[in-house]
């Protein structure tokens, strides 16, 4: 009982994960540049979700439109100003500048909003049914429903649509696209702008059922990076897969280890797919 | 005899400037990023006082066996990365998963231990402890540490190994072919970077004679100690100098003279790192330069 209840909340956690890996990996896979802040800006659209709840009672569900658009400017935004001077730059210099910028949005959100970790209570999502003796936490069901429908949507977009088979063609040749005349900086923008939104998104759905503070970013950025290496980077359909894997793998590892060693696995994990298989399981760059 | 406060900030300074330095090895010369550098501070730091504390063994032996405990843990990590030709942002990546490895086995481990953190036994002022009441002593301490390391560095820079870390810094398959043992001399850079920072982890100990586990092996002390080679200039010799000056006087003003939070010097931090990887990626150092060859060169023509 113990194990399916593991399993059951794992495949949950990996929804979640999956929409913000993949907001990670198609700014890897467009850009090439590693976003070391991913992890804040999930924090900023925690506290959006959180801060219309408390100040206008708006419902966590319905904020994730304001949350996601939020987060869309922001990213534009930092694009535009911060991460466009850098393109051309060495690799380490992107990933500096991205790690600026998240103790910079990290260290603001401890100013503006203090330590201490804040919760939403929903009313209506309190009800939690057991279903053969296994308890079905409804916001965690709700928010891995959203998160596939969202990742599945982008997926649409980025096959159906024109702008998506230009950001596509971007991320698969700068060159070719380039040829073809397709406005870079408009995709980059776009690409950057649209990881942040998905990542808003998600931000927006775990506050129902986590806790947010400024630090809260950390836990999920660290994931999302071994979901995004594991399903190769800058791959949409393997960061699904994968985010499920480790999604499955954490919560199973959780029943037979310590919590803090739950973490050293999640590490692990990351190391020894970046050494033994940097590609992921289902090879990178194919967004 | 200037105040406390005054020695505390050049202690710091020259703290920072020495850390830079050991980075600056790795990280400027040779090329390869760390974000987790505090593997090697927490784990020196750690070795030299367990080993005061339940064996007996002075501070100072304890912070050369703490320097050996780093090289050994920079030659794993180091062979671990470099075998399996990680680079770039990977390797930094993988240097912060290393230290936040380590930062979990010491929180399980000391939490049983030592809830509240590992306080250092108070001995006064003892040369034989490695403490001192004066901060002055730490003073002169931390500036040997400086020195010997920028001389070390101006010395390696120098040589031929100096020549062969900035070709593998700035073109690693070209440095190959011509016959560099990249691999081999990578290691050589990690090892030199992890002694010298693992010896600043043991005389931050016995500086604040209090260790905490999120502290010494955080992933705020990797940044800051990345921090002050970068603004002030990777690959340089006096850049981590100028970089610790810069940022612990702007932390200390800021502290002063605007209403403090915790984290706010962490953010000042991030505004200067954002601003000087666009503005000027070389760093300060290499900013201040720039004008005084202007200004060479103007009179040169006049």
């Amino acid at each position: 009982m113990l194990i399916l209840q593991a399993l059951l909340s794992g495949l949950l956690n990996g929804g979640i994960y999956s929409l913000v890996a993949v907001g990670l990996t198609l700014i890897f896979g467009v850009m090439r540049i590693i976003n070391f802040a991913h992890g804040s800006l999930m924090m900023l659209g925690m506290y959006v979700s959180y801060w219309l709840f408390v100040l206008w009672g708006v419902d966590p569900y319905l904020s994730l439109i304001a949350s996601g658009s939020v987060l869309f400017a922001v990213g534009v935004l930092i694009e535009a100003v911060l991460v466009s001077p850098v393109l051309e730059a060495p690799e380490h210099d992107q990933l500096l500048l991205t790690l600026g910028i998240s103790l910079v949005i990290e260290n603001l959100a401890l100013f503006l909003w203090k330590a201490d970790p804040r919760t939403v209570t929903v009313p209506y999502l309190a009800v939690a049914p057991m279903v053969g003796g296994i308890m079905i936490s409804s916001p965690r069901v709700i928010a891995f429903a959203v998160s596939l429908a969202f990742t599945a949507a982008l997926y649409v977009f980025l096959r159906r649509t024109d702008l998506g088979r230009a950001i596509r063609a971007v991320s698969q040749d700068r060159e070719g696209a380039l040829t073809v005349g397709i406005n870079m900086r408009r995709i980059y923008a776009l690409a950057f702008g649209i990881g942040c939104a998905c990542v808003g998104a998600a931000g927006g759905l775990v506050v129902p059922f986590y806790a947010v503070d400024p630090y809260v970013g950390g836990v999920f950025v660290i994931t999302a990076f071994v979901v995004v290496v594991l399903g190769g980077m800058g791959n949409f359909g393997g960061a699904l897969l994968a985010a499920l894997i480790v999604g499955l793998a954490e919560s199973v590892a959780a029943v037979f280890i310590p919590a803090a060693m739950k973490q050293i696995v999640m590490y692990t994990i990351f190391v020894v797919v970046l050494l033994f298989r940097p590609q992921g399981l289902f090879g990178g760059r194919r967004a | 005899m200037p105040s406390q406060y005054v020695i505390h900030l050049a202690v710091m300074i020259l703290f920072f400037a020495y850390l830079g330095v050991a980075w600056n090895i790795l990280g400027g010369y040779a090329g390869q990023f760390s974000f987790g550098h505090a593997a090697f501070f927490g784990l020196g730091a750690y070795t030299s006082t367990l080993l005061h504390i339940h064996y007996g063994v002075s501070p100072w032996l304890g912070m050369v066996l703490g320097g050996l405990a780093g090289v050994l843990l920079g030659l794993g990590s180091g062979f671990l990365s470099f075998r399996y030709g990680l680079r770039g942002p990977y390797f930094a990546l993988v240097m912060l998963a290393f230290a936040e490895m380590l930062r979990l086995l010491f929180e399980t481990w000391m939490s049983k231990t030592y809830p509240l953190g590992l306080p250092i036994p108070l001995k006064g002022t003892s040369l034989l402890d490695f403490q001192f009441k004066d901060k002055g002593h730490y003073f002169y301490i931390v500036l040997v540490m400086l020195i010997a390391a920028t001389w070390l560095c101006h010395r390696l820079a120098r040589s031929r190994i100096g020549a062969y870390w900035m070709a593998i810094r700035d073109n690693e398959d070209a440095a190959e072919a011509l016959g560099i043992n990249a691999f081999a001399y990578k290691l050589l850079a990690m090892a030199i970077s992890a002694v010298l920072t693992a010896m600043g982890g043991t005389f931050y100990a016995q500086y604040f004679l209090t260790l905490e586990v999120n502290e010494l092996f955080g992933v705020q002390i990797s940044v800051e100690i990345l921090l002050s080679a970068i603004i002030g200039g990777a690959g340089t010799v006096f850049g981590p100098l100028v970089g610790a000056v810069a940022l612990q006087l702007l932390s200390e003003v800021t502290r002063v003279y605007i209403r403090a939070f915790s984290g706010f010097d962490l953010m000042i931090y991030g505004c200067v790192l954002i601003l000087v990887i666009i503005f000027l990626p070389q760093g300060l150092l290499e900013g201040m330069r720039r004008p005084y060859r202007a200004l060479v060169r103007a009179v040169a023509r006049a």
